[in-house]
């Protein structure tokens, strides 16, 4: 095992040379978007630089080079994913659009009238409006698994889910509220049992552990380019071939169809199929140093990392009077590098405020997970810390000095 | 951000603060809620001669919505209607003693929007585009 060097990596980082007041910025909201080392930055740089053109059209040198670069991320992230072929790798802007993909084409083909969807209370706005909206459509019915008082997913409720063989169930990888990270295998394994088709939301989990999508076995994975060290823009819906093959396209125009008649049209091959019109070149282009960056450093090495920072974080913040923590123990290996918390009587947004003044980034609010801040944790906002491979235990221990002095001036 | 948002003055109006009641027989009210923080406070007010005779707030926020709800309530007991029409931005300005910044904006203007809303509902007007940019 390699152990990560914090202080080196941040060095690859140019956001980190900066400083303000004299201080370097401590930034503990990954969970929102990670940082970009240099190799992305420049990456991008090159191919706007030097061999700047459009996708899958010209002949000339650098169409091909850009077309060549552009596909040859996807094969990257095919192996880093664990996925087959990159050809069940669609590129599309975020999570967001990704899951978004699967409800209006998926979805609108193979959900009628009294269906059951299957996610739960845990879930990211993205992993839960499409639901919404689709559910409305068709007037099928959305079931929660509950989460359970030490945080995890309630296995009981699961169970009781499943038991009305949902056709879909869409589960999030890791919680970005919580840090809770879900048996999606065993979750896969168990719907697949009823005949529900799987969408894992892979938004917390891709940048963070390793993930291998052969072994999991859902049908679906989506996942964020920029919470990953790339840029903003780019993402990844992952679909079995069988299934992404029977799926119609959503959104028509160039580069997605085969023929086009006056009247008629037949589509391109999967994945091209639902990438319709230029795509985000330099997006996928970023994704390649992003993922080779991951990848040298070992995603086993990562996680444990962040475990640790995790560990650390959570003991020093159980020493603090009037702070609460809302995540699951230690002790079971499934709570990743993400810490909600609170100061009791002190509003979270005034938490970040007083944090930036020490330099130190750290997210406030709902985190686009409303339901689960407001009606399971009871809070109307928390503030949360989330870590990567650049932060180390001076950044926590900065933070826990922005605590103090959140609970100086609050006199808490 | 400066810490100098968080004056002792306003972190104490946060902690207890002034006129934080429901208002039955008010003669207007208008309520907001700013989506960043969620902030929700409502104003309430009574109008006499052209006058705010009472004015009182509720609801719940960040120390910065709630700490100058506090303080402009103080501040508004005996003003003008009209007076009340012209006030903006600078006005938060001056009673928290500190421009507080993009992020805050919203949170330190939350009850100035609310009292704006509630003074032209009383009057049957429009709000105009100042107040709607607060």
């Amino acid at each position: 095992m390699v152990n990560i060097d914090s202080e080196e990596i941040k060095k690859d980082f140019p956001i980190f040379e900066s400083r303000k007041d004299g201080q370097r910025l401590v930034y503990l909201d990954s969970a929102a978007t990670s940082q970009k080392p240099r190799a992305v930055i420049n990456a991008i740089s090159d191919y706007y630089s030097n061999y700047n053109a459009n996708i899958h059209r010209g002949v000339y040198q650098i169409a091909e080079r850009a077309t060549e670069a552009y596909e040859n991320s996807k094969k990257e992230m095919a192996k880093f994913l664990g996925a087959e072929s990159y050809e069940e790798l669609v590129y599309v802007r975020n999570t967001t659009e990704a899951i978004n993909l699967v409800a209006l084409s998926w979805g609108e083909k193979n959900i009628s009238e009294g269906d059951h969807i299957l996610i739960s209370e845990m879930e990211h706005h993205s992993n839960l409006v499409p639901w919404i909206l689709l559910a409305k459509r068709k007037k099928a019915v959305l079931d929660y698994i509950k989460v359970g008082e030490d945080y995890r997913l309630d296995q009981e409720s699961l169970e009781n889910g499943l038991e009305k063989n949902p056709k879909l169930v869409a589960i999030t990888h890791a919680s970005n509220v919580l840090g809770t990270i879900n048996d999606v295998k065993s979750i896969t394994k168990k719907a697949h049992d009823k005949g529900a088709v799987v969408l894992v939301d892979g938004a917390q989990s891709a940048p963070h552990m390793p993930v291998n999508l052969s072994d999991i076995g859902c049908d679906f994975y989506a996942l964020s380019g920029h919470k990953m060290l790339g840029p903003t823009g780019i993402g990844a819906l992952y679909g079995k071939r069988e299934i992404l093959e029977a799926m119609p396209p959503v959104i028509g125009g160039g580069d997605m169809i085969e023929t086009v008649e006056f009247y008629s049209c037949t589509w391109n091959r999967i994945p091209w199929k639902f990438e319709a019109g230029t795509s985000n070149i330099e997006g996928g282009i970023g994704m390649t140093p992003a993922i080779q960056y991951l990848q040298k450093l070992g995603m086993e090495n990562i996680f444990k990392h962040e475990v640790e920072l995790t560990k650390y974080a959570l003991d020093a913040l159980a020493e603090i009077k009037n702070v609460e923590t809302y995540g699951p123990d230690m002790k079971k290996n499934d709570h990743g590098g993400v810490i909600s918390f609170s100061v009791n009587g002190v509003h979270p947004h005034d938490i970040a405020s007083i944090f930036d003044n020490y330099n130190v980034a750290i997210r406030a609010g709902h985190h686009c997970a409303m339901p689960l801040v407001t009606q399971i944790l009871r809070q109307s906002a928390v503030a949360r810390m989330s870590f990567y491979i650049y932060n180390n235990k001076d950044d926590i221990d900065k933070a826990v000095e922005a605590i103090n002095e959140v609970k100086r001036i609050f006199k808490k | 951000m400066s810490l100098d948002l968080y004056a002792e003055d306003l972190v104490a109006n946060y902690e207890h603060p002034h006129n934080r009641k429901n208002m039955s027989d008010c003669d207007s009210s208008s309520h907001e809620y700013n989506t960043t923080c969620g902030d929700d406070i409502t104003v309430y007010i009574k109008v006499k001669d052209g006058k705010i005779s009472d004015i009182s707030f509720d609801g719940s926020g960040c120390a910065i919505s709630v700490g100058t709800a506090s303080k402009l309530t103080d501040a508004i007991k005996g003003k003008s209607v009209s007076e009340i029409e012209s006030l903006g931005f600078d006005f938060i300005v001056d009673l928290i003693g500190i421009d507080p910044g993009p992020a805050r904006a919203k949170c330190a203007t939350i009850s100035l929007k609310a009292l704006k809303h509630a003074v032209f509902i009383y009057e049957h007007k429009k709000p105009d585009s100042e107040t709607e940019r607060l």
